[in-house]
């Protein structure tokens, strides 16, 4: 048991769990009984709280540890997170404020209440509304793999149940704190979290690559290590086979990550367009960090870092890499401190995840199938108990499943999430693509996605389904066609299962027009897409 | 600014900045080892230079077309009663 580490890891999360509890009234508005107030902290998170929420919500733990990870294990594969991370913002400046304006004219709260309003069909929003429940709740088990290397790397690794005692503490207390005070908790404890991961990154990227040898040294030795393997596809470079792979995975992550519901609550928090704006320019300061993070993977190599074997599990667990990098290398006080940058990392992001989940069940199954006539107080106390619900699950899912089980279905998500794209993302600009279309292009690209990634094996750790999102070109067929011969190349499953969805939403569009088939009513106004916070149109917060 | 009230669409030709970060996805440009800058190899520090890069373009797109109008088209003179008769 390393007790120093313990007892700093121990205060700054009690200091956490403090503010945790005092967010209720933090900027606090006329009643916490309303989706605005709890599940969107009022609307009116300015530039700077949104800056730490959306970057403590996208920027997860489980990103700090698992890419480094990556990059330890398959080396400049892993660094695909950068190129992700700076192409994302370009790529949703423009859309996301019009989802903005958009939600903010009809209070819109979840990407489902917006295609409901668009195409006046419940049942496609019932269908937006599970995919992102579906793709979140593996995201939130993640973040528990992450907070769970941090624990075992402290000495808390016990076998067994009682073994994930730790974790459940954490995780009822942040149940609780979320419970209480919605999204002003994580919005406040984004701030502590932020500022303790940005101190960690910049003192460990000074110190570590000078204690062995400097940078060149550092590629040297990974060079060298990957050099040593059997694999081919690994190295400090990319390989012929795996660049389309690289670029197409930062691609479709980019399109992704703000189609799931939990970075679309961040957005619709804010409190106006230039507030999104502003962060869109501000945000890819994280990505630096997630860069130099990054290359934390290398210096683990230099450094001789061997993996914690997890005793739940009987396996050795490659997500302890970093903190096992900070616990051997860096004074006990300190490593204390980056563990709990690590930890509270995981409590921000899987608090707004499920306020995002409850936010979904409650607005688009809850109250258009289970209580039609549900007032906002009954809303926003089913939300409240529903974050509940998705957050034991959760722990459930760590505790009683494989780990290995949360980190496929997050895979799986990645490729689930993006097949809203065209109803969601294309919607904001055009009503062009008929409901029937977004319908069977969804049901296509998920379908043919799931079978694509169910088919990807891996021999080297001995599993043949869902060992990986890296799909070799010969192995597209089309009714047994193969357009790209017996091509190694690899692409991301998502792009092409995603192509798929919208070529299937093309085709059954083009037939659903000639056949003039209804294609529901639009709620939202031309106009609605640029309402700014200063407009009379915006809907006044927290009413009915 | 050309703009179309009939389906609320507005452009700038600033946007287009937002399309120079997206380079960054042609690998083969920058898949080599050299040159080296502090021991990173050209694969690294050409991609951390893009986070620079990319802030500018994002940056100038929010800078250049800030002052522009928020509503444009028609006004919205009508009430909620209106528009659903005009639905009809």
């Amino acid at each position: 048991m390393q007790w120093t580490e313990l007892i700093v890891f121990s205060a700054l999360f009690l200091l956490v769990t403090v503010m945790g509890f005092v967010a209720a009234r933090w900027q606090k508005g006329e009643t916490l009984d309303h989706l605005d107030e709890w599940g969107l902290g009022g609307r009116k998170f300015g530039s700077w709280i949104t800056w730490f929420l959306v970057g403590g919500d996208l920027y997860t733990a489980y990103t700090f540890v698992a890419v480094p990870a990556l990059m330890f294990g398959a080396g400049a594969t892993g660094f695909f997170a950068l190129p992700y991370t700076v192409i994302l913002y370009p790529i949703v400046f423009l859309p996301l404020v019009r989802m903005w304006s958009v939600s903010r004219v009809h209070g819109y709260v979840t990407p489902a209440d917006f295609v409901k309003g668009r195409y006046g069909s419940h049942w496609l929003a019932l269908l937006i509304a599970i995919t992102g429940i579906v793709a979140t709740m593996p995201y939130i088990a993640l973040q528990l793999v992450g907070l769970e290397a941090v624990l075992r790397s402290m000495g808390l690794n016990g076998g067994g149940i009682l073994g994930h005692l730790p974790l459940f503490i954490a995780f009822v207390i942040l149940a609780l704190y979320t419970y209480q005070s919605g999204l002003r908790a994580p919005a406040l404890i984004a701030f502590v979290k932020d500022i303790l991961i940005y101190l960690v990154i910049l003192v460990a990227i000074v110190y570590l690559p000078a204690k062995f040898g400097g940078w060149g040294e550092i590629f040297n030795d990974a060079q060298a290590k990957f050099d040593a393997t059997q694999s081919k596809t690994d190295g400090i470079l990319l390989t012929g086979t795996n660049q389309l792979q690289y670029a197409t995975l930062a691609l479709g992550s980019a399109l992704a990550l703000f189609l799931y519901p939990h970075s679309l609550t961040g957005i619709l928090a804010s409190r106006g367009r230039n507030v999104i704006k502003r962060n869109m320019v501000a945000l890819p300061a994280y990505s630096l960090v997630l860069g130099l993070l990054a290359l934390l993977g290398y210096v683990a190599i230099s450094a001789g870092t061997k993996p914690i074997v997890n005793q739940a599990t009987g396996r050795p667990d490659t997500n302890t890499i970093v903190p096992e990098l900070f616990g051997h290398n860096f004074p006990s006080w300190f490593a204390g401190i980056a563990f709990a940058a690590i930890g509270i990392g995981a409590l921000v992001p899987a608090a707004i995840m499920s306020i995002a989940a409850a936010n979904l069940w409650t607005r688009n199954v809850y109250k258009e199938y289970i209580h039609k006539h549900a007032t906002p107080a009954q809303e926003a106390k089913q939300a409240k108990i529903a974050s509940l619900v998705v957050k034991f699950g959760a722990v459930a899912f760590i505790v009683f499943v494989d780990p290995q089980f949360s980190i496929d279905l997050q895979l799986i998500g990645g490729v689930m999430i993006l097949q809203t794209l065209p109803a969601v993302a294309i919607a904001l600009y055009t009503r062009w693509f008929h409901v029937y279309g977004l319908v069977a292009g969804w049901v296509a690209g998920m379908g043919y996605g799931m079978w694509l990634l169910y088919n990807i094996g891996n021999p080297a750790v001995n599993k043949a389904h869902f060992a990986g999102s890296a799909l070799p070109l010969g192995k597209i067929s089309i009714f047994g066609w193969h357009p790209f011969g017996a091509s190694t190349t690899q692409i991301y499953v998502g792009i092409v299962a995603l192509f798929v969805n919208l070529l299937v939403a093309v085709i059954v569009t083009l037939i659903a027009k000639r056949a003039k088939a209804f294609n529901g009513t639009d709620q939202t106004d031309p106009s609605d897409y640029h309402v700014d916070e200063d407009s009379p149109r915006v809907k006044p917060v927290a009413t009915h | 600014m050309p703009s179309d009230p009939k389906t609320g669409l507005r452009w700038s030709n600033w946007n287009l900045l937002l399309i120079v970060p997206l380079l960054m996805l042609i690998t083969p440009w920058f898949n080599m080892d050299e040159p080296r800058i502090f021991g990173l190899p050209f694969f690294y520090w050409y991609q951390f230079a893009f986070v620079p890069l990319g802030v500018l373009c994002v940056g100038l797109v929010y800078v250049k077309t800030k002052d522009k109008p928020v509503v444009t088209g028609k006004p919205d003179k009508l009430g909620v009663d209106d528009l659903d008769e005009g639905a009809k």
